[in-house]
């Protein structure tokens, strides 16, 4: 079946009554589940399982994706808000959209990223509808050196929010790489600095070490530096985009959906990495005024494209599971298993024996897109108003809501202890002018590369140059030596001395 | 305690509940008023699908009025393991899921608390490996595989699921029955099932083993070639199995129920029972066949010698590639 015809055929059956319903309380769902820290997707998917006991395969399909896509909506908000990620691709968009909340600017930040989030999906679906098996071919050609490779670019695209002085970024960057160490190594399934705890084998979860920096971290933060005395409101500010806010956002959401769908497709590529990319391509390509509020005020630009690339990624995590099968996340994975449950096997095949659930189910991501950013628009204003709560109760919600979340994953005591102590490190950290996003990248990097490096090696035979002779990852390791030289030696070449007249 | 997740899974469960418990209702009076089942993996694994299979049938047939979930999920069931030993010692209306994954993570991990503290109630089924090759691959049959093997087993690069997991021991089984180490395979581990079979479908790794159904249907669409299962006999009738082309190695996946420690004889011959029910009802062959779950029915005194026997054939070979 031909893509136009298949989306036709999708269309009609996605267009009922009673699927219309099922994305609408996907998307309902979806949204409240990505707000929430702690509870994501994957875990909601699973808890739902059983209505394929009773629904028809197509009605629960549907319901599965609204609260897919949902998810990710949902999840930029709390970033924005109240700087606590709900899931690891919305970290990256705490950095800028926590800085535009501080400065009033909660409304821009939110309404781009709900916009983006809709460009940026609708890109995914299409690549999804008409790109799919091409890409994912053109995918299951990158092996781990290629990741390796691409995991090195993105050390070095960190560079960007490593802060004003390099060594106390690299210093947070290497607290997160030895955070990374905790847990089993896959290798070679031995324990590492897991202190004979069984909660610390299976490592320490990213988001908790995100919010525990980001909002507890900051929360101790006031609380010891005592401002509550006063009892000040944050700025509010207007809640529309502006037409400079629109000007500034229109470049980062398409090149962000550009980055980040190849991402999503790659079976080992994630929603992490386009994101890091796509917050270092804007904050070289802003132009110089704008360049001034990265890292201060807060620029559109940062949040408007990784929050991009983090939606059309995980448009293309789609990709791999409905083309050949394979679970390349945590959701997709759930996804696949609901399938069985239908007695369907997801395969290579899925596409021309199930070619009306697979078509319908695309169809309504393309309709569970508009309805969410219909659902989500108007609430921007809602949420905004939550920073009119005076400070102390606002942190004080913050703290609670963390708590929650974090308890929320995995329902064990010792995430407790670790969110509030590395709560107390972000504490410090803030006090002596650490970044803390270095953390959590490297936590993120760190070990994604130890294990595609190793992976490499092992197949490699130990062969080192494997690295360099592979073309495709040599072209990406030139890249990364581009991405670190070529700024510095164009900044020495502006600053180089020119000759005076005479 | 009730948890949000608990009364997630309680609301979300409604719909299935419903009509669950009037069929209950005309049955005969239920063998356990109500079972805590405890799944040391996440929602949506084997060991979660075979508990919730368990409740489905059990509750439909009357034998167990109420079901009561909790996931503790991380590294091969290591982390919610200590957690079923300590908080449920000696109470009679608990069952854990675990298998074989268990039996090499506490010995990878070496944590202190190990399957040998739990009691063994039933094993309910389990899964042949495959031994893979990409479709593009030169290497036609298994005994092609094992003249590479034979010759430099290095050179080729096996993917699977975790390091010491059953996949890894298959690979160090076929590499001793070769006369070659264990230690001298090249294994590379990755996270779950879609980046292995991602490496496989791409020809990045040489060869690939995993549960059948992982690959059964990379299989069936001509991408990867099966060489071998590694049951005792054939799973599917166009695969041959490793032991009649030759090499004496028998390694699948079971997955089975375990009570809690330090229980009463005659509670655990009640689970025993109950078990035995279960897997007599037609309802429960139907869930098997749906499932694609091969039954590897054993309870009691047999299942322990079995579990015990495994327990030792898997230290060997993890001893031996130095993992434990």
């Amino acid at each position: 079946m031909d893509p136009i015809a298949g989306l036709q055929l999708g269309f009609s059956h996605a267009l009922t009554a009673t699927n219309l319903g099922w994305a609408l309380l996907g998307c309902f769902l979806g949204t409240a589940v990505g707000v929430l820290p702690g509870i994501g997707p994957a875990l909601t998917i699973a808890l739902l399982l059983p209505v394929t006991f009773q629904v028809e395969a197509t009605g629960a399909f549907i319901l599965f994706c609204g609260i897919f896509y949902g998810a990710m909506y949902g999840g930029s908000t709390t970033s924005i808000l109240l700087n606590t990620p709900g899931e690891s691709g919305s970290i990256i968009t705490a950095l800028e959209g926590a800085k535009m909340a501080r400065s009033g600017r909660a409304g821009p930040a939110l309404a781009t990223a709900a916009i983006g989030s809709f460009i940026a999906g609708t890109i995914g679906t299409l690549g999804i509808s008409f790109l799919g098996p091409i890409v994912v071919e053109l995918a299951l050609k990158l092996g781990p050196a290629e990741y390796f490779s691409l995991m090195l670019l993105c050390f070095v695209t960190v560079s960007a929010v490593l802060g004003g002085s390099a060594l106390r970024g690299l210093t947070s960057l290497f607290l997160g790489l030895l955070l990374g160490l905790i847990g089993i190594d896959l290798q070679t399934g031995q324990p590492r600095m897991t202190l004979g705890v069984p909660e610390l084998l299976d490592g320490v979860n990213v988001v908790l070490v995100a919010v525990a920096l980001f909002a507890v971290g900051e929360t101790l933060f006031l609380a010891w530096r005592h401002v509550e005395g006063s009892r000040q409101v944050r700025a509010v500010g207007r809640i529309m985009m502006s037409r400079a806010d629109w000007r500034r956002s229109l470049g980062p959401w398409f090149r962000g959906s550009l980055l980040g769908f190849p991402f999503g497709v790659m079976p080992a590529g994630g929603t992490e990495m386009p994101t890091m990319l796509s917050y270092y391509t804007e904050r070289k390509l802003a132009p110089p005024e704008a360049q001034q509020e990265f890292g201060t005020t807060g620029a559109i630009e940062g949040v408007a494209g990784p929050e991009a690339a983090n939606n059309a990624a995980a448009a293309g995590v789609l990709v791999p599971m409905l083309t050949l099968g394979l679970p390349t996340s945590a959701t997709a994975a759930i996804m696949l298993s609901a399938f069985q449950s239908y007695g369907i096997n997801p395969g290579p095949l899925l596409f021309e024996q199930q070619g009306a659930l697979v078509w319908t189910l695309i169809a309504s991501l393309y309709v569970a897109n508009v309805m969410l950013v219909v659902l989500n628009l108007p609430l921007v204003g809602l949420w905004a108003r939550i920073l009119k709560i005076p400070q102390p109760q606002l942190y004080a919600g913050i703290l609670v809501f963390a708590t929650i979340g974090t308890y929320g994953i995995s329902n064990s005591v010792t995430d407790l202890v670790l969110l509030y102590g590395i709560g107390v490190i972000g504490m410090f950290m803030r006090r002596f002018d650490f970044p803390t996003a270095p953390v959590v990248i490297g936590m993120i990097l760190g070990p994604m590369a130890e294990q595609a490096m190793r992976q490499a090696l092992t197949i490699s035979q130990g062969d080192w140059t494997t690295f360099v002779t592979r073309p495709v990852s040599l072209a990406i390791l030139l890249l990364a030596v581009a991405a670190l030289a070529v700024p510095r030696i164009y900044g020495a070449w502006m600053r180089r001395p020119v000759p005076g007249p005479g | 305690m009730p948890d949000r997740r608990a009364l997630l899974t309680g609301t979300a469960g409604l719909l299935a509940a419903g009509l669950t418990q009037a069929r209950a209702q005309t049955a005969a009076q239920p063998r356990l008023g109500s079972l805590y089942m405890f799944i040391p993996a996440g929602p949506g694994g084997g060991w979660d699908g075979l508990g919730r299979a368990i409740e489905q049938v059990a509750r439909q047939a009357g034998l167990v009025a109420n079901f009561q979930f909790e996931n503790v999920g991380g590294a091969g069931g290591t982390v919610g393991l200590p957690r079923f030993v300590s908080q449920r010692r000696g109470r009679p209306d608990a069952l854990m899921v675990a298998g074989s994954i268990m039996v090499g993570a506490t010995l990878t991990n070496r944590t202190p608390v190990g399957i040998k503290d739990v009691t063994p109630i039933a094993r309910l089924t389990e899964e042949a490996g495959v031994v893979v090759v990409p479709a593009s691959s030169d290497i036609r049959d298994l005994k092609g595989l094992l003249d590479a093997l034979r010759a430099n087993p290095g050179a080729v690069a096996v993917a699977g699921g975790s390091a010491g997991g059953t996949d890894h021991i298959t690979l160090g089984l076929i590499l001793k029955s070769l006369g070659r180490s264990a230690k001298e395979g090249s294994y590379v581990a990755f996270a779950g099932g879609g980046p292995a079979q991602a490496a496989i479908l791409g020809a990045q790794v040489k060869a690939g083993i995993s549960g059948l159904s992982e690959f059964a249907e990379q299989i069936k669409a001509g991408r990867m070639r099966a060489l071998a299962t590694t049951g005792e006999t054939r799973t599917d009738p166009a695969i041959p199995t490793l032991k009649e082309s030759g090499v004496d190695v028998v390694m699948t996946n079971w997955r089975g129920v375990f009570a809690p420690p330090g229980i009463r004889p005659d509670a655990r011959e009640k689970l025993v029972a109950l078990m035995i029910e279960l897997h007599a009802l037609p309802a429960w062959q139907e869930m098997l066949k749906t499932r694609d779950w091969q039954d590897a029915f054993l309870t009691g005194d047999a299942f322990t010698a079995f579990l015990a026997q495994d327990q030792v054939k898997t230290e060997a070979v993890l001893k031996e590639i130095g993992l434990a």
